[in-house]
């Protein structure tokens, strides 16, 4: 048997600031020219492993280890982070905050640079790498003429010009866009069979890294190894959710059918799995009895009505072009669209960030023209992506008061107000606490609290669940459900496919500055054409109720959610 | 998004844009120490001639850093307006005459002297300016880096400056997305609001931002570390371009302008051109 590239014996670290370890116990071998998966929510120590393989752990991130650890032989402590980079390439979550160089060449270039390589060696070398991720086109450009997935084909380029045995991806798709999260797993997969080094990929979004075959899965909770055998395996127990990690949606109605999901039918991969005549049926069966579909519920009054809409920074070339829709009262919509579609322009359009070239954005039928950022924001709320781009204040109390406090409220009517407002999006329990002992997703609550508390008609969102695992992604959108249910109308950004099927009944669709379509969002994703002109991802269900042939895969796929809402999950 | 870049690389095609980082370096350095030292007004002539020459090759129009250029005249101006107010006779003791064109009030008189220095002390700025400008319009700035470490500055230095230069656009682009979240809370920034509370409410963007760029600055040193920065005492360039026959060209007369500035300058023992010698007027 090979020796492994990556050895952990034993091993737990507790990082210098933590009270209690962050690992325990790990052992887990990887040899050369495997692919391996890394599960788990955030928390899980699924990212403490990636930077013990590294090297970033001890040099960058001292602590307390307990047990062994080899990479490529040697022990990193021992060794120095620079000697680990001849062994691991990683690729780092951020796109753009590992883009170092000035241009793709550069960046690329970057450790060959720090290796001294002779000039003319480095551009043969990095003219190969380039192509062989394909943005050998791009040598000259900036980062900022590039989109997310091309950054990501640039850091890519920049671990590999390294002889490296292996390449650390650390959650490759939480900035991607979905069609570009499946070439970045796609190009992953290229280049494992191209260099045959071992591939080691950290990520939550299970059926999206399953795209490609992945050997095996390790799945990671509460700093210990859960499981580490074939995917076909893990998937077959149905253990994933109780760890806080989604199984592949096609499962789950597979399940909700009846049928028993064996490692013979190839369940890592919808496109590959294998069902009886007998098992299909089942399906089918489950398709037909679920057939109560709901009525349409009724609009409400109109709310926001947006009107021929123009924008761009000057006339030739337009960001957002001839834009039309209207929101009712009460309504949970989804903008989706691939980054750069436009979709963040209409909402600082809406909010008055910028200013629309020509058209008009109406608030229950009165045209908003005339107001300012400051004057709309007391109907219409904008909740950034990041909340820590958001949050100025030490205290939670003081950062939901603050624009209050700007408006002069009396100090009575702002501490009902709060207090109020802290109780609909359970804060109350937290009142007195600072922010920074709060997780992200409770950050993403005061935020969401300090927009609420000026009781705004409807709210923006930004990405609300941007990098999030299941487990924060479902306590977020049922907190957003929840206030939908009180009463508030929701625009959301986002390019999360399962976000819009859930919890937002229809989908305004975006590509290159203009509206596509405006529609259920089962619809949107059951348009192959739309689909593909939009940069999204159709989903499993549709693949599985074609193969079950089911010749409607658009109700299959609304059966399917409602159900999931009556479960209760 | 609104472009904010007040000064930054222009691309064009120019003989000047087609130096290599490294000559145009050392001509900007000569060139600026050639004109800290002289107060030769025939130099200062010469030179503040041939600035305008060089700016007409590079194609830089005055339009494209008019802004800059604005800035550094009201520089300019306050300076002068200071050294008159501190010593106005400054030019008097240096010359060794006085000739009195007329009086302001008290001790403030204009005179020949003064003029002739404070002219000649806004040549020298005048001479510097466009040529620090062009630098840094003309000179790509992925070369900044490799063309510092070329005259032997530390390559950490070196790139330092070059990371400033690849994350400033993104920091502005982040603090203007954070103030207009915070706008729509309400905090007013514009001119509306008494100076104390903006400078509060300034604090309501700074706090997010600096938070956020700690963070970048952990990705950036990460990213960099993982990728061997610092491993070795020096470093190749990706971006470093040979020296062509006009670089040695341009290098070689940066030294010969140094050279005849020193000359000319300190002949007669003075860093000043005195045209009062010859009597008073």
């Amino acid at each position: 048997m090979a020796t492994p590239i990556i050895s952990f014996q034993d091993y737990g670290f507790q990082y210098m600031a933590q009270a209690k370890p962050t690992l325990y116990n790990i052992n887990l071998d990887i040899y050369p020219g495997e692919k391996v998966l890394i599960a788990g929510t955030s928390g899980s120590g699924k990212s403490t492993i990636g930077n013990c393989i590294n090297g970033l752990i001890p040099f960058a991130y001292p602590g307390q280890k307990t047990g062994k650890l080899l990479v490529g032989g040697r022990e990193p402590d021992k060794s120095s982070i620079f000697e680990m980079s001849h062994t691991v390439g990683t690729v780092l979550q951020d796109t753009d905050g590992q883009f170092i160089g000035l241009t793709v060449g550069e960046d690329i270039a970057f450790a060959l640079e720090n290796n001294c390589v002779p000039q003319d060696e480095m551009k043969e070398i990095v003219d190969r790498v380039a192509k062989l991720v394909d943005i050998d086109h791009h040598l000259q450009y900036a980062p900022h003429e590039l989109s997310g997935g091309q950054k990501q084909r640039v850091s890519l380029a920049g671990v590999m010009v390294e002889d490296v045995k292996a390449l650390l991806f650390d959650e490759p798709l939480a900035n991607l866009d979905p069609a570009a999260g499946r070439t970045t797993i796609e190009l992953i997969d290229t280049v494992h069979e191209q260099t045959g080094a071992a591939v080691i990929i950290i990520e939550h979004r299970l059926e999206d890294v399953l795209w490609r075959r992945m050997d095996r899965i390790v799945l990671m909770d509460e700093g210990r190894i859960i499981a580490d055998v074939p995917v076909a395996k893990l998937l077959t127990g149905g253990e994933l959710p109780a760890h806080g990690i989604r199984e592949p949606l096609y499962l789950t109605a597979l399940r909700y059918a009846g049928v028993e999901i064996d490692e013979q039918m190839h369940p890592e991969h919808v496109e590959k799995l294998l069902l009886t005549e007998e098992q299909k049926e089942k399906v089918r069966g489950w398709y037909r009895a679920r057939e109560t579909d709901r009525a349409r519920e009724d609009r409400g009054q109109e709310l926001l009505r947006v009107e021929h809409l123009d924008f761009g920074y000057s006339p030739e070339t337009l960001t957002l072009q001839d834009v039309n829709f209207t929101v009712h009262r009460g309504e949970m919509v989804s903008i989706v669209g691939r980054n750069g579609a436009g979709k963040s322009t209409l909402a600082k359009l809406i909010c008055g960030f910028e200013r629309p070239l020509s058209g008009g954005i109406y608030m229950e039928g009165r045209n908003l023209s005339g107001d300012t950022i400051k004057e709309r924001a007391a109907f219409i709320g904008y909740v950034m992506q990041n909340p820590n781009q958001m949050i100025s204040k030490p205290m939670i109390w003081d950062e939901v008061e603050l624009a209050l406090v700007q408006s002069g409220m009396p100090k009575e009517e702002r501490k009902a107000r709060v207090e109020e407002t802290l109780r609909i999006c359970g804060l109350y329990p937290f009142r007195n606490w600072p922010v920074s002992a709060l997780s992200f997703g409770q950050k993403k609550r005061v935020t969401i609290a300090s927009i609420l508390v000026q009781r705004p008609q409807i709210i923006i969102l930004d990405e609300p669940t941007a990098g999030q695992d299941y487990r924060h992604y479902t306590e977020i959108m049922d907190f957003l459900k929840e206030l939908n249910g009180q009463g508030y109308t929701i625009l959301m950004i986002t390019h999360d496919m399962h976000l819009m099927l859930e919890y937002t009944p229809r989908a305004i669709v975006f590509s290159e500055g203009r509206m596509l379509a405006d529609t259920t969002a089962a619809k949107v994703l059951n348009d192959p054409e739309l689909v593909r002109a939009a940069n999204l991802k159709e989903t499993s269900l549709y693949t599985l109720s074609l193969a079950c042939g089911i010749d409607e895969p658009q109700k299959f796929t609304e059966r399917f959610i409602a159900y999931e809402k009556e479960e209760g999950r | 998004m609104a472009r904010i870049a007040i000064l930054s690389y222009i691309k064009r095609e120019s003989f000047v844009h087609e130096l290599t980082g490294r000559a145009k370096l050392v001509f900007f350095l000569a060139w600026s120490v050639a004109s800290m030292v002289t107060y030769d007004t025939r130099v200062l002539v010469c030179m503040l001639l041939f600035s305008f020459v060089i700016f007409k090759v590079s194609r830089i129009r005055v339009k494209d850093i008019s802004f800059v250029l604005g800035l550094a005249a009201v520089f300019l101006l306050m300076n002068n307006l200071f050294v008159y107010l501190f010593s106005p006779e400054y030019g008097v003791g240096l010359y060794q005459s006085r000739t009195v064109l007329f009086t302001i009030a008290g001790p403030y008189t204009v005179t020949l002297q003064q003029l002739f220095y404070h002219l000649n002390m806004t040549m020298k700025v005048v001479c510097v300016v466009p040529v620090a400008l062009l630098f840094i319009a003309c000179t790509d700035p992925s070369e900044f880096a490799s063309s510092l470490a070329s005259i032997g500055v530390s390559y950490r230095i070196g790139y330092s400056v070059s990371l400033a230069l690849r994350y400033i656009p993104d920091i502005q682009r982040e603090y203007h997305n954070i103030s207009q979240a915070q706008q729509a809370r309400g905090i007013d920034l514009s001119g509306k609001d008494k100076l104390f509370t903006r400078m509060k409410n300034s604090v309501a963007i700074l706090l997010p931002l600096v938070l956020s760029s700690l963070n970048r600055i952990e990705t950036v040193s990460n990213a960099m570390e993982l990728r061997g920065f610092g491993r070795n005492r020096k470093r190749t360039w990706y971006n470093l371009r040979k020296m062509q026959k006009n670089d040695w060209i341009v290098t070689a007369l940066a030294i010969a302008i140094l050279a005849v500035d020193l000359i000319v300058t300190f002949w007669d023992g003075s860093r000043y051109y005195n045209p009062f010698l010859s009597g008073p007027f």
